[in-house]
C-alpha cells in the first residue's frame, strides 16, 4: 500500500491515474497505479456468505466487495472462458478448479498474503485437483447424498439402491438434474469409480437408469429439497447443504451419504486471469481464513468448513451433526470428481442425452 | 414515404440506426455462430483444449446431429410438444380475440391488458408461478381435493389421490400455452379489428349458416393473423428450454435443452451451434413451405 502525501505533486502519471480512479476506469497498463482502488469483484454462489461478512470486511479494510451471483458451475466457466469480465475472487468447485487450472485461467496466489492458510485443517493444507494449493484455497466442502423423508419412506438402510434400483418409491424419486452426478453415482452404485471412464461403466449405468426412469419423477436441477420438503418426492439425490436448510425447516427429513460411498467437493476460492484487484482478492481470502468471520459465515450457511479455528468457535451441534460433517469412514469411501478430459466430458454427456430422451 | 430512390438521404438516414444495430448485433453473432458450427476443438500439444476452438470447416457436428437418431428423435419430439402448444394456442386465442374485438370500447382497452399483464412478469418466475399450481399439494389438487370432499366422493371411493399435473409432457404444453399465449391473441385481435363486418351480415343474410360463414368467410378472412400468431407461438416453442427444464418428467427434454448444454456443461460450441443452425433450417423450411402453400391458394384463387 501507497502511503498517501499530502504534497501535491502533479506530474502526468498521478494526474492520469486520479483521472481513471475517479471514472472508474483503469486505461492504464496495471502496476502503473500505486496500490488498488478498494474495490472487490466477488463473483459467488447465491447464499453462500455470512449475512455481514461483506461489510464487515469494508469496515475492516476499506474495501468495498460487489458480489455477483452465479447457479452452476457451469454458468461461472462459460462467462470466463471468453476472458473474464472484471472479477476478482470466484468460488469454483473443485473439478472446475481442475478444469480451469488446465485451460490457464487462474493467477497463482502469493501465500505470503494470505498468512490464516495456517488456520485449515490438515486435509486442505494440499489438494489433489491442485497440489501445493498453487491456485486455490478451500472455502466450504460437503457431499452428494440422499435426503428422504423418514415418517414415509420408514427406515431405510444408507443405500443407493433405493434411487437407482427399486420401485419401492416408485413416482416419488428425484436425482440430480446434471449427467456426471446421476451417471457417476450409479457407477458408484455398482462399486465402480464415480469417475470410470471405461466406456463398459458408463453404458451400463446408462442401462439402469434407463430402466428406473419409469420410477423416478424427476431430474430436478437446484431443487430436490423444496420437493422434498414440499412432499413432491419422498428420497431425493441432493448436496448435503441443501438438505439441511430444509431439515432444519422439518424434522421429518433426513440425510444419509450411502454406504456405497458417493462424491464429495470442495469449493475453493481463486482469483481469476485479468482479475483487476487481486491484491484486494489475496486480502479478503485471509479475512475468509480468520476465526471470526469464517465461523460467523459457516454459522449461517451450514456448510462444513474446512476453516479449524472457525470450529473452535462453533457450538457442538454444528460441529458434530452427521449431515454437515459425515465421519471419517465415510468420508474415506468418498470420491472427489476429476476432471478426465474433453472426450470423457463428451461421452458423459451424450450418455446423458440418450438417458433423457429415451 | 416516399421511394428511396427520390430521397436517398432521408431513407438512409431512418434505416440507419435499425440497420446497424442488427448487422452489429444479429447478423455478426449469427455469422459467428454459424462459422463456429464448422469447427472443432483444438488440439494443443497433443490434448483436446477446453477453451480454444478451430475452425476446420468440418462437417462432423452436423453429421453427428443427423446421423445420431437420439437427435432427430428430440428434435422430432421438440416439434411435435411445439406443435400441440401451437394448436391449442390457437383454439384458446380465437374466441379470446373475438370477444375483445366485439367488446364494447369501454371494457376493450381492460381486455386487452389483461392479456398482456403477464408480460410484465419475469417469465421464470411465471414458470414457477405454475409449479405452485400444478403440484401435488398445489392449487389444481387443493380446489379438486375441497370439490372431491365437498360432494361425500371421499365416503364413496376413499381419500382423495391427487393429480400428477407436474413433471411431464402435459406440464411442458400447458407451460408453453401460457407462456405464449399473449403472442397469439394480438395478431388474432388485429386481423379480427379490421375484419369487415359487413361480410358476416352479407353471408349471414344469404343463407349460410353461422357454421358456415365462420369457416368460409371469418377464417379465411383473418388468415394473415392466423399464420402470424402461428410463427410467433411455434418458432419460440421450437427452441426454448425453460420450460420442460422446470415443469419436464425425465423425458422432457427439447431441442433448446440439449443445445443449452453443449454451451454449459459438455462445453462443445461447435456442435450446439449445429445443432442451432439445423433448429433454423428446420424453422426457414416451415416458412418456406408457408409460402409456397399462401402462393399455390393464390393461384387458386
Amino acid at each position: 500500500m501507497a502511503t498517501f502525501t499530502p504534497k501535491f505533486r502533479p506530474d502526468r502519471r498521478s494526474l492520469m491515474g486520479g483521472a481513471a480512479a475517479m471514472a472508474g476506469l483503469t486505461f492504464l497498463p496495471r502496476g502503473t497505479m500505486a496500490a488498488e482502488e478498494k474495490k472487490l469483484n466477488f463473483y459467488n454462489w447465491d447464499t453462500y456468505i455470512g449475512e455481514t461478512t461483506l461489510e464487515d470486511f469494508n469496515e475492516a479494510s476499506g474495501i468495498e466487495v460487489k458480489m455477483d451471483l452465479f447457479a452452476d458451475n457451469d454458468e461461472l466457466f462459460a462467462k470466463l472462458k471468453e476472458g473474464n469480465p472484471g472479477y476478482d475472487l470466484i468460488v469454483p468447485t473443485n473439478d472446475y478448479v481442475e478444469r480451469m487450472i488446465a485451460a490457464d485461467m487462474l493467477v497463482p496466489l502469493d501465500h505470503s498474503k494470505i498468512p490464516n492458510m495456517s488456520n485449515l485443517g490438515k486435509n486442505f493444507q494440499d489438494a489433489s485437483f491442485d497440489p501445493g494449493l498453487k491456485h486455490s484455497v478451500a472455502y466450504m466442502w460437503g457431499t452428494i447424498g440422499v435426503g428422504y423423508n423418514k415418517k414415509r419412506t420408514g427406515d431405510i438402510n444408507a443405500s443407493w439402491k433405493h434411487l437407482y434400483d427399486s420401485d419401492q418409491f416408485a413416482g416419488k424419486i428425484s436425482l440430480l438434474g446434471d449427467g456426471q452426478n446421476v451417471l457417476g453415482h450409479a457407477m458408484k452404485y455398482m462399486g465402480k469409480s464415480l469417475n470410470s471412464t471405461d466406456m463398459a461403466d458408463i453404458k451400463a449405468a446408462e442401462e439402469m437408469l434407463i430402466a428406473q426412469k419409469g420410477n423416478i419423477k424427476v431430474f430436478a436441477d437446484d431443487n430436490g429439497q423444496d420437493l422434498l420438503a414440499s412432499g413432491e418426492v419422498v428420497i431425493a439425490q441432493e448436496w448435503n447443504g441443501d438438505i439441511l436448510q430444509v431439515m432444519a425447516e422439518d424434522d421429518e427429513l433426513s440425510f444419509f451419504v450411502p454406504d456405497e460411498g458417493g462424491l464429495i467437493w470442495q469449493d475453493c476460492l481463486c482469483i481469476p486471469k485479468g482479475a483487476p484487484h487481486p491484491d484486494n482478492a489475496h486480502a479478503f481470502i485471509n479475512y475468509i481464513l480468520e476465526a471470526d468471520p469464517g465461523a460467523l459465515i459457516a454459522d449461517y450457511i451450514q456448510y462444513a468448513t474446512p476453516n479449524e479455528a472457525a470450529r473452535s468457535k462453533l457450538s457442538a451441534e454444528y460441529n458434530e451433526n452427521p449431515a454437515i460433517f459425515p465421519t471419517e469412514e465415510t468420508v474415506a469411501k468418498c470420491e472427489f470428481q476429476l476432471y478426465l478430459g474433453e472426450e470423457h466430458v463428451k461421452n458423459i454427456n451424450d450418455a446423458w442425452t440418450r438417458v433423457q430422451a429415451a | 414515404m416516399e421511394h428511396y430512390r427520390k430521397n436517398p438521404k432521408a431513407f438512409w438516414v431512418l434505416a440507419g440506426p435499425g440497420s446497424f444495430w442488427l448487422v452489429l448485433f444479429f447478423l455478426i453473432p449469427l455469422a459467428i455462430i454459424w462459422v463456429l458450427s464448422f469447427g472443432e476443438k483444438a488440439v494443443i500439444d497433443g490434448k483436446v483444449s477446453i477453451t480454444e476452438t478451430e475452425i476446420t470447416w468440418t462437417l462432423a457436428n452436423y453429421t453427428r446431429a443427423l446421423f445420431d437418431p437420439v437427435y432427430l428423435k428430440i428434435i422430432w419430439k421438440s416439434i411435435w410438444i411445439s406443435a400441440l402448444a401451437t394448436f391449442m394456442c390457437l383454439v384458446i386465442a380465437y374466441p379470446v380475440a373475438f370477444v375483445i374485438s366485439f367488446a364494447s370500447a369501454k371494457w376493450k382497452p381492460w381486455l386487452l391488458l389483461a392479456v398482456i399483464l403477464p408480460f410484465w412478469i419475469n417469465l421464470l418466475i411465471r414458470t414457477y408461478a405454475l409449479i405452485a399450481v400444478f403440484r401435488t399439494k398445489g392449487y389444481v389438487n387443493f380446489t379438486l381435493e375441497w370439490v372431491y370432499d365437498a360432494i361425500w366422493l371421499d365416503a364413496l371411493f376413499g381419500p382423495y389421490e391427487p393429480l400428477e399435473l407436474l413433471y411431464n409432457d402435459f406440464a411442458v404444453i400447458a407451460g408453453l400455452v401460457y407462456v405464449f399465449m399473449p403472442f397469439m391473441v394480438l395478431p388474432l385481435y388485429a386481423s379480427i379489428e379490421r375484419l369487415d363486418r359487413s361480410m358476416l351480415e352479407a353471408s349471414l343474410d344469404l343463407g349460410a349458416s353461422q357454421r358456415t360463414t365462420f369457416f368460409k368467410v371469418t377464417v379465411p378472412l383473418t388468415m394473415s393473423g392466423i399464420i402470424s400468431g402461428v410463427i410467433l407461438v411455434f418458432i419460440p416453442s421450437l427452441g426454448s428450454f425453460l420450460t420442460a427444464d422446470l415443469l419436464g418428467g425425465t423425458n422432457a427434454v427439447m431441442i433448446g435443452n440439449v443445445i443449452e448444454r453443449q454451451f454449459k456443461t459438455a462445453n462443445d460450441w461447435p456442435f450446439g451451434a449445429a445443432l442451432s443452425f439445423l433448429l433454423m433450417y428446420v424453422t426457414f423450411g416451415a416458412l418456406a413451405l408457408r409460402a409456397i402453400m399462401s402462393k399455390q391458394s393464390g393461384m387458386q384463387a
